[in-house]
């Protein structure tokens, strides 16, 4: 977890994401991020082990083939033209133009293969990586994404994993090759004429100093960018997640300003890393010319007093270009390094990110409760959904432990219990990036909560907005963890099983209805991805969606649009309720799911709901108390405890809170 | 043409256009900067001629100085070079320091106005684009567009000259070798012509699907509680796998395209210097070149072979540049179907047949001179929407007038066309037919800003922007008083605002602190009512309220209502207690007006909306 900081010892304290709002970090901290982005990459280059060396050999070789030129060239100046000059003999000459020759083919091979592999190999590290992050996002508990915020999420897979991309695209190949041309290039220089080469090694003094104030400060500057550049992209999904408040309330001229600042400071980041980066080639530049000019005139002085040949002083000189060239290179790239670096650094602290609500080390299985229970329990009694599909067909892609998975059939089930102990819970406020360490400031929702549902029963939770009939909820589907105490499933702390199988046991219903692009049929699916078109539509009929449905264009097909654009609230919220019908739960949880229904829409629901949570435990949160109906007990909630505890018919009989919620209710109906 | 940024939308030849004039288009955001432009330019050019000058130098010391064993001019010739050798430095220096604020200036009006213009565009439109591939417009290709711009562009330029100015020395040092050399330039481009046509489609396969990419993460990211109350990651993780999978498919042939080209580059130019030296090699034995003049003739050679590497460089950003701007501009091509009086009139085809234009559109409005008298009175002439595409109308023929200071609740089945009526008020949608009034003006004929400032919106779907609570109240009213918000949040039932953490300044939605359904509901019916419109449009303002709340929401909403024309939607008997009057919609048409009572006992179908028979025994 991040932000319960202060009193760890240092390195612990910048776990996971703690780090990225730090702009200017201090030297440990920057050795450790750099050592976690370099773990990360040594990972995800691990199994590619034989594509790296066979990249790395094509560039070898694709970079001696280049440095054999130059030597090829003085070779030729000293050893070809004298013997043609002289004797008129052009088979000296003949034979070099021809390794010339040999040389330039094999390069050009060389490069073909290397950029083709440096392309297949950097692509699917980068499909790695985002594989990896995509589902460890989803794995992160909704209490991360409430804090971390959708937009910075996104700004993470885009751009940040863009960088990485573009650093394999342009700059990995360009910075083997010029650190290998420069020890070739040293080498041959030093082999060549020692003298002059001491001359050029002297050059590394001022280029030393130089590159390590850019290394420092265009670290800083990328972090910069890439936090600016993220900023955007928050502001961006915002903004048109909710256009048409925007513009119903003409915040368009203010979010113009907003954005207007937001995207100043990312141009102006990128202006001041592009001004480092001048100064940084501009250097190298300065010195590279420096250098050749002091060779020249030492060469000279060394050539005119015999001490060396002409074409040495030549090769020399092209080899001088050569030496300096890849340094502008790197100069060049070290953009789509940085980026990649400082991208790295976020998407390492992503995924170093624990889950505050882990998957269990040792997960248990649930017991195979008492009248045998189905790893999908499914309603037999209920009509609508009958004749569920071959066992297999239901749970692609997770594993489950086999006696779950075995006795998965059309069995009639009962349902689980569900029991909270001495639960203890509070959110954490404010914290945006997750950074604020005030655990201890945690509101206090439920202080000591405990109840048990008996498997099979249909369960009310009313009481006034903040008494904490969602936070029950969310606890039940694991949204969060109790600070104290536990909830269990059939006895099995929650904590202790695998999230597939909680997922299928139980299944939270909120009034977010929100729907995925693709079609009505799709998202209804989404319950239970093997489900049939048969067993969609009936689902639907179901809960009375059908008719809806039926008269869209294409039915079931139809294209929902971004967000269910095109879709009524209502219509939205009936098939995310079809969702939750046909996925079939133990555990049905209701929260405030009929919130947006007209009443029509909402009897038949309730009419579904009797026969589909027969056998099921439900608890169902309204506030409209028509669903209380169908429940076989109510609780009435307050600041977190429950106040009262009843058969709907008994408490309506009494004086209390209950009697008196539906007193006003019933009035409100008319 | 192109006086002005906004210049480029009007000479929109729409979409389809190549890519390459696509990015010719976006040529007034790089105007402001020209002079930067032109001295990068200058700048750049200077340094490559002493780029080039510095081999020349070599010649002479060497041909001069050393052969002549003449140690009194090396030194000069030396301090000559390194002379050079520091312009060219100091040249680099200034081109990439005004370049990097150049481009991202324009980057950022670029992406200011595309903001802005997607901004300005109907909700309808968003509705039927993915918003991963609006993001990734905004962002990997504007990078894309700022790339070339800032370098591609000023480099083009200086390579086409370097190419020229060498090969015209190289000829001049020695016609014959000059000309080999210069004729490698053939292959290059006839390489270059096929590489590029085989790029384009590459390119734009991989931006296209980036955005698809964008549209699957943004959804696991917006949807994540779904997806874990389903227990669905699994399958959201495969989909984007199989996406992500895609793109790498694309992009190792895209790999494997440049690994071919850059192959080409290498050859063709090194191969040219091979024959170079030979030829140099047999010029020199017969006495037509020294030798000083062949290792500067290699050298110069050596300078042809960069500006062909980099043209290979600049052909693919540009490429990548030139698809990027043309997905840029599909969007800046987007006429806002809705917009204020002027364009409206000048764009009838959207509207025009089925409107009814009244006569004195273009004259100023005289229903102003007459507002007085139906000030605030809200009216539906035979008010007809379809959505494009779509065969049957969601409302055929809704008229109905709501007087000033009435309120009047719209109830009908689910999907009856309620939101859609609300929102063709303040014109996030406009009609199909007919029209509606305000005041006795068409809402089309209103300038935008103020229909909005006359209208005063409550979503069903409570959005509230990363702002403080104060904000989000006062997004109607900037200027509203403490006092103001405070009635406004009294009325809401949102008290519960001052006792957060940091008060009415605690920053809320998506960057801020979470809120419960019902409090963000709240916070939102204040924001409608602290804008005291002249008429007030309530989507169903309080489905996420509790029973007591509702109770006192209504309650305080009945006062606030009392003067001012309100449009309410409503499912609920306990919200159409406020209406002084119900509408109900049915079959897209008005089906019946009157008071609860009356519809209640005459409309068997309202009765049925409204009665909850099997719990209301």
């Amino acid at each position: 977890m991040t932000g319960e900081a202060a009193p760890q010892p240092a390195g612990l304290q910048w776990r996971g994401i703690a780090a990225e709002k730090v702009d200017d970090v201090s030297a440990p901290l920057a050795a450790l991020l750099r050592r976690r982005s370099r773990g990360l990459l040594t990972d995800l280059l691990r199994p590619h082990k034989r594509g790296v060396m066979t990249t790395a050999a094509a560039i070898v070789v694709a970079s001696l083939a280049a440095l054999a030129g130059p030597w090829l060239v003085g070779v030729a100046i000293d050893q070809g033209i004298p013997p043609i000059t002289s004797s008129g003999d052009a088979g000296p000459l003949t034979w070099i133009a021809a390794a010339f020759a040999v040389t330039v083919a094999v390069q050009a091979v060389a490069t073909r293969s290397f950029v083709t592999m440096t392309g297949r190999v950097g692509q699917a590290v980068v499909l790695e990586l985002r594989r990896r992050v995509f589902w460890h996002m989803q794995a992160l508990s909704v209490a991360f994404h409430e804090s971390y915020t959708s937009g910075r999420v996104i700004s993470r897979q885009t751009s940040d994993i863009e960088a990485i991309s573009a650093l394999f695209e342009e700059g990995l190949d360009s910075l083997i090759s010029a650190v290998l041309t420069l020890l070739l290039v040293g080498t041959g220089m030093l082999l060549l004429d020692w003298r002059l080469a001491v001359v050029v090694l002297a050059a590394f003094v001022p280029l030393t100093l130089l590159a390590g104030w850019f290394r420092n400060h265009s670290a800083i500057a990328y972090r910069r960018i890439r936090e600016a550049n993220s900023l955007v992209i928050v502001h961006f999904v915002e903004t048109f997640g909710g256009l048409r408040a925007v513009q119903a309330f003409r915040r368009e001229h203010r979010n113009e300003e907003i954005f207007d600042e937001l995207s100043g400071e990312y141009a102006k980041a990128s202006a001041w890393s592009s001004r480092l980066n001048a100064v940084f080639a501009s250097g190298i530049s300065l010195v590279a010319n420096v250098v050749i000019a002091t060779v020249l005139v030492y060469g000279g002085v060394l050539v005119i007093d015999g001490s060396m040949k002409v074409g040495v002083l030549a090769s020399f000189l092209l080899y001088l270009q050569r030496f300096f060239d890849p340094l502008q290179d790197v100069s060049q790239f070290y953009n789509s390094f940085q980026g990649a670096a400082s991208a790295l650094e976020k998407l390492s602290g992503i995924l170093e990110e624990d889950p505050s609500v882990p998957e269990p080390a040792a997960p248990l299985a649930l017991p195979a409760a008492a009248p045998p229970a189905p790893a999908i329990p499914r309603s037999a009694a209920s009509p609508a959904l009958a004749a569920p599909p071959a066992p297999s067909s239901r749970t692609p892609a997770t594993t489950l432990p086999p006696p779950a998975a075995a006795t998965s059939s059309a069995l009639p089930s009962f349902g689980r219990r569900v029991r909270f102990e001495s639960v203890r819970f509070g959110y954490r406020p404010g914290g945006s990036g997750g950074s604020s360490p005030r655990e201890g400031t945690a509101a206090v929702v439920l202080p000591d909560f405990s109840l048990d549902i008996a498997a099979g029963q249909t369960v009310a939770l009313v009481g006034e907005t903040g008494a904490g009939k969602t936070t029950v909820a969310r606890l039940m589907a694991r949204f969060y963890d109790p600070l104290a105490g536990r909830v269990t499933l059939d006895g099995v702390d929650l904590r202790d099983l695998p999230n597939a199988v909680l997922r299928r046991e139980v299944v939270l219903l909120t009034q977010e209805s929100f729907l995925f692009e693709g079609t009505v049929a799709d998202n209804i699916r989404l319950g239970r991805p093997a489900a049939s078109d048969a067993e969609v539509a009936q689902a639907a009929r179901a809960i009375g969606a059908h008719e809806f449905i039926a008269a869209l264009p294409l039915e079931y097909q139809t294209p929902v649009g971004k967000r269910g654009g095109r879709l009524s609230a209502g219509q939205r919220q009936l098939i995310s309720f079809a969702r939750a019908f046909i996925a079939a739960p133990a555990v049905l949880v209701l929260d405030e799911a009929t919130a947006l229904l007209d009443i029509p829409s909402e009897r038949l629901v309730q009419a579904a709901l009797r026969t589909v949570l027969t056998g099921r435990t439900a608890v169902i949160i309204a506030h409209r108390l028509s669903t209380v109906a169908i429940a076989d007990r109510v609780l009435v909630l307050r600041a977190g405890e429950i106040i009262e505890d009843g058969a709907p018919a008994d408490l309506l009989g009494g004086d209390g809170e209950y009697a008196d919620l539906h007193a006003r209710w019933a009035a409100s109906l008319v | 043409m192109s006086e002005t940024g906004s210049d480029i939308r009007s000479t929109a030849t729409p979409a389809a256009a190549a890519p390459v004039s696509a990015l010719w288009r976006l040529r007034p955001y790089l105007r402001p900067y020209r002079l930067q432009l032109l001295s990068m330019l200058m700048a750049a050019l200077g340094a490559e001629a002493a780029a080039i000058a510095i081999p020349l130098l070599t010649k002479s010391i060497i041909d001069g100085a050393i052969t002549h064993h003449d140690k009194r001019l090396l030194l000069p010739l030396g301090l000559a070079a390194a002379g050079l050798g520091i312009a060219e430095a100091a040249l680099s220096l200034i081109r990439r320091w005004v370049q990097g604020s150049a481009v991202a200036g324009m980057e950022k009006t670029l992406r200011d106005d595309l903001y802005a213009h997607l901004q300005n565009l109907e909700p309808a439109f968003h509705d039927g684009w993915q918003s991963g591939q609006l993001l990734s417009r905004a962002t990997s290709d504007l990078s894309s567009i700022r790339r070339f711009a800032g370098f591609g562009l000023v480099f083009l330029i200086i390579t086409v000259t370097t190419f020229t100015a060498v090969a015209v020395l190289l000829i001049r040092l020695n016609w014959w070798m000059g000309l080999a050399a210069s004729c490698m330039v053939a292959p290059v481009v006839v390489f270059c012509l096929r590489f590029e046509r085989r790029y384009k489609i590459l390119a734009r396969r991989v931006q296209d699907q980036e955005g698809d990419l964008a549209t699957l993460i943004e959804e696991g990211a917006t949807g994540v509680r779904v997806l874990k109350a389903l227990g669905r990651a699994p399958e959201a993780a495969a989909t984007h796998a199989a996406q992500a999978t895609q793109m790498y498919t694309t992009k190792v042939s895209m790999a494997r395209l440049l690994g071919s080209f850059w192959s080409m580059l290498d050859l063709i130019p090194n191969a040219a210097i091979a024959l170079i030296l030979v030829l140099g090699a047999l010029a020199v034995s017969r006495h037509a070149l020294t030798i000083g003049g062949l290792v500067a003739f290699i050298t110069l050679a050596l300078q042809l072979v960069w500006p062909i590497e980099a043209l290979g460089y600049i052909l693919a950003s540009g490429e990548e540049a030139a698809t990027a701007a043309q997905r840029v501009l599909e969007i800046l091509d987007t006429k806002p179907s809705i917009t204020s009086v002027p364009a409206s009139t000048a764009n009838p085809p959207d509207h025009g047949p089925q409107r009814n234009v009244p006569a004195a559109r273009s004259q100023p409005p005289p229903s102003q001179a007459a507002s007085p008298a139906r000030w605030g009175q809200l009216s539906f002439e035979a008010v007809e929407f379809r959505y494009p595409g779509s065969a049957e109308p969601v409302l055929r023929d809704v008229t109905l007038t709501v007087a000033r200071g009435e309120t009047l609740v719209i109830t009908g089945a689910t999907g009856s066309g309620k939101t859609t009526l609300l929102q063709l008020v303040p014109r996030l949608a406009d009609v199909t037919g007919g029209r509606v009034l305000i005041g006795g003006r068409d809402v089309r004929d209103i300038p935008l800003p103020e229909l909005r400032t006359l209208v005063g919106f409550g979503f069903e779907e409570a959005t509230l922007f990363s702002a403080s609570v104060r904000e989000n109240v006062m997004f109607g009213a900037p200027d509203a008083t403490a006092a103001q918000v405070e009635a406004a949040l009294t009325a809401a039932q949102a008290r519960f605002a001052y006792d957060l953490p940091w008060g009415l300044d605690t920053r809320i939605g998506e960057q801020g602190m979470a809120l419960s359904g019902g409090q963000r509901q709240r916070v939102a019916l204040a924001r409608a009512i602290l804008a005291r419109p002249q008429v007030l449009v309530l989507d169903d303002p309080l489905s996420a309220l509790d029973v007591h709340t509702e109770e006192r929401v209504t309650r305080a909403l009945g006062e606030v209502l009392a003067g001012t024309t309100a449009l309410v939607v409503a499912h609920r008997p306990s919200t159409v207690a406020l209406a002084d009057r119900v509408a109900l919609l049915d079959g897209g048409v008005i089906a019946a007006v009157g008071t609860h009572r009356e519809l209640l006992a005459t409309q068997p179908k309202y009765a049925s909306l409204m009665t909850m028979e099997e719990v209301a025994r």
